[in-house]
């Protein structure tokens, strides 16, 4: 088998072994990102020289080093979201105002892959700063998705879910505000984490609501997820909400006994309006944690209808706060023409960012003004207590919450953009999950008749990423599903 | 509800974004659009309910106050669109 099929984890071992070098897998990689990119248009940037270079660099290193001091991911590739810092490297949000920006540090989870020996390839579209569930906001074009060139790919980690399924990417982290990990997960196929609030070290992710952001990997399978979960998370002084909690092995969680344990179905997600081949293998999913040895109980998470119109007041009042440090003095971007400071201002916002930033800008900065606060911010986070209060509840009962990711499989490029609203109910099964702050597991339960990946959802306690993992992997074993995309 | 021209015009100054008139009709029908849609919060009664800023209860993160190096200049101006390596270069705001 060619190496780019191989997991994460294998390559991990194989490297190990010494039985493969860094460059083989960088140079296979590669030229799989040249065939594949052309369709596809799942990078930004790819870094092929700096890359190869590095890759040499390991080769040699590698020589020198004796098997037990190989770093896990000891010269291997990894593909990145494009709203995340890699030193040297241009980092764009997808947007025209940043799209000559040069990261000057490493964020905080870049350190620590660097640390175990990762190879930075390249940047992956998303949607214009993260905003968009189809990767269409992008400045730099649409991701299409592997299964369907047709389709979207979900996002806004579209470009990393879409590299992740067509092998052009053996692992990346994408970035989950209101389902940006979970979602273009679920249309391209691919295992996606978005952790706990707290859970993964912000510092060096291009804020865009503060309190519901998160990093998480996206990778091909869930022993790989967990594998990079690993060493990815943990307190860090330079984000002051990281938490400070031990962080557990979850590779080791993935065996532990599921037999026993309680998976509550919220009656509120399985609604009118969901496709119901995606209902389908949602619940054949379910009847197949059941045969595990998973006890099943119907549950009510009452505020759930509540969620999207929550988040779309909390959401766009963070960005508009956030996305205020774009104002044409440091950031790369800003616009030729001026009358002054202010006109400046306006000029360079209008220049550089697409529509639907400017969209929730707006929004925000209008929820935020005298005399509506009340009505619309305070109001909302109250709601959010309301929904965070649903699932205290419900975890009372149960362990872990199934769900379906997302109401449709991946729609048709186009299908949605001229209706902001409808875009947003897309989200309308991940959303509650970040206002909750709870960990959220994205991965394949099957597929519908045009052949399009369907997701199934695991939510967690706080901080108990290693329930889903454990469920999520022997899921993963059960439902055996080897299918790839032709790209 | 529908917000007027003007406010939409009002809106755009605060947040600092130029549009044209095309774009404010746009944006005048999708905003009052996300605003009627998000109207629907109002059903619930939240009198009494604590709102919910952080899930995470916040904490003070306190540490040494202790000199380190600094970010270098190099660095810090890499991305400044006019910069003259030790400042940011910003259009006149005083005027004579």
């Amino acid at each position: 088998m060619e190496l780019i099929n191989k997991s994460l984890k294998e390559l991990s071992s194989l490297i190990a072994k010494k039985e493969i070098k860094p460059s083989e897998i960088t140079e296979e990689l590669l030229s799989r990102i040249e065939k594949t990119e052309s369709k596809l248009n799942a990078y930004i940037t790819v870094e092929k020289e700096k890359s190869i270079e590095a890759a040499k660099l390991k080769d040699k290193e590698l020589e020198k080093l004796s098997e037990t001091e190989i770093p896990d991911l000891f010269g291997i590739p990894l593909s990145i979201k494009d709203n995340i810092l890699v030193e040297g490297q241009k980092m764009t949000c997808a947007s025209k105002m940043l799209k000559d920006f040069i990261a000057p540090y490493d964020a905080t989870v870049i350190k620590k892959l660097r640390e175990k020996g990762a190879i930075f390839i390249g940047k992956n579209n998303l949607d214009e700063f993260a905003m968009g569930s189809s990767t269409e906001t992008s400045f730099f074009g649409v991701t299409k998705n592997p299964w369907n060139l047709e389709r979207v790919p979900g996002g806004s980690s579209g470009g990393s879910a879409a590299a992740v399924a067509a092998r052009s990417a053996i692992a990346s982290l994408g970035s989950d505000t209101g389902g940006s990990i979970r979602q273009p997960c679920s249309l391209c196929g691919v295992v996606g984490m978005k952790p706990t609030y707290g859970r993964v070290s912000r510092y060096g992710l291009t804020a865009f609501a503060s309190s519901l952001d998160q990093i998480g990997p996206i990778t091909k399978n869930i022993e790989d997820n967990a594998f990079l979960l690993n060493i990815i998370s943990g307190l860090d002084s330079k984000d002051a909400t990281s938490a400070k909690l031990p962080v557990p092995n979850y590779l080791e969680a993935l065996d532990n006994e599921i037999k026993g344990l309680k998976a509550g179905l919220p009656k509120e997600y399985f609604i009118e309006g969901i496709d119901p081949e995606v209902k389908e293998k949602v619940m054949e999913a379910v009847k197949t944690l059941e045969r595990l040895g998973v006890e099943i109980e119907e549950i009510s998470l009452p505020h759930t209808s509540y969620a999207v119109e929550t988040y779309y007041i909390i959401a766009p009042a963070e960005a508009s706060s956030n996305l205020g440090r774009f104002d044409g003095v440091r950031y790369t971007y800003r616009a030729k023409e001026y009358t002054d400071l202010i006109d400046m201002y306006c000029k360079t916002r209008a220049e550089g960012f697409g529509n639907e930033v400017k969209r929730r800008i707006m929004i925000g900065t209008y929820t935020l003004s005298a005399g509506y606060y009340d009505a619309y911010y305070l109001k909302a986070q109250k709601v959010r207590t309301l929904i965070y209060q649903d699932f205290q509840n419900a975890f009372k009962k149960v362990d872990f919450i199934v769900t379906p990711v997302s109401p449709t499989t991946a729609f048709k490029i186009g299908e949605k953009t001229d209706d902001p609203i409808k875009m947003y109910l897309s989200d309308i099964f991940t959303i509650a999950v970040n206002l909750a702050g709870l960990p959220g597991l994205s991965m394949s339960c099957g597929f519908d008749n045009k052949n399009l990946p369907v997701g199934v959802q695991l939510i967690g306690k706080a901080f108990d990423e290693e329930t889903l993992y454990s469920v999520g992997y022997k899921l993963e074993k059960e439902l055996n599903i080897n299918n790839m995309p032709q790209v | 509800m529908k917000l007027s021209k003007e406010q939409v015009k009002h809106i755009a100054l605060l947040s600092r974004l130029s549009l044209s008139e095309d774009e404010v009709e746009m944006f005048q029908e999708q905003l009052s659009d996300i605003l009627n849609f998000v109207e629907k919060l109002n059903e619930l009664d939240t009198e009494g309910i604590d709102p919910k800023f952080q899930i995470i209860p916040p904490e003070n993160v306190l540490r040494e106050d202790i000199p380190g190096v600094s970010f270098p200049y190099e660095k810090t101006f890499l991305n400044a669109p006019e910069t003259d390596g030790k400042h940011f270069i910003v259009p006149k705001v005083v005027k004579k």
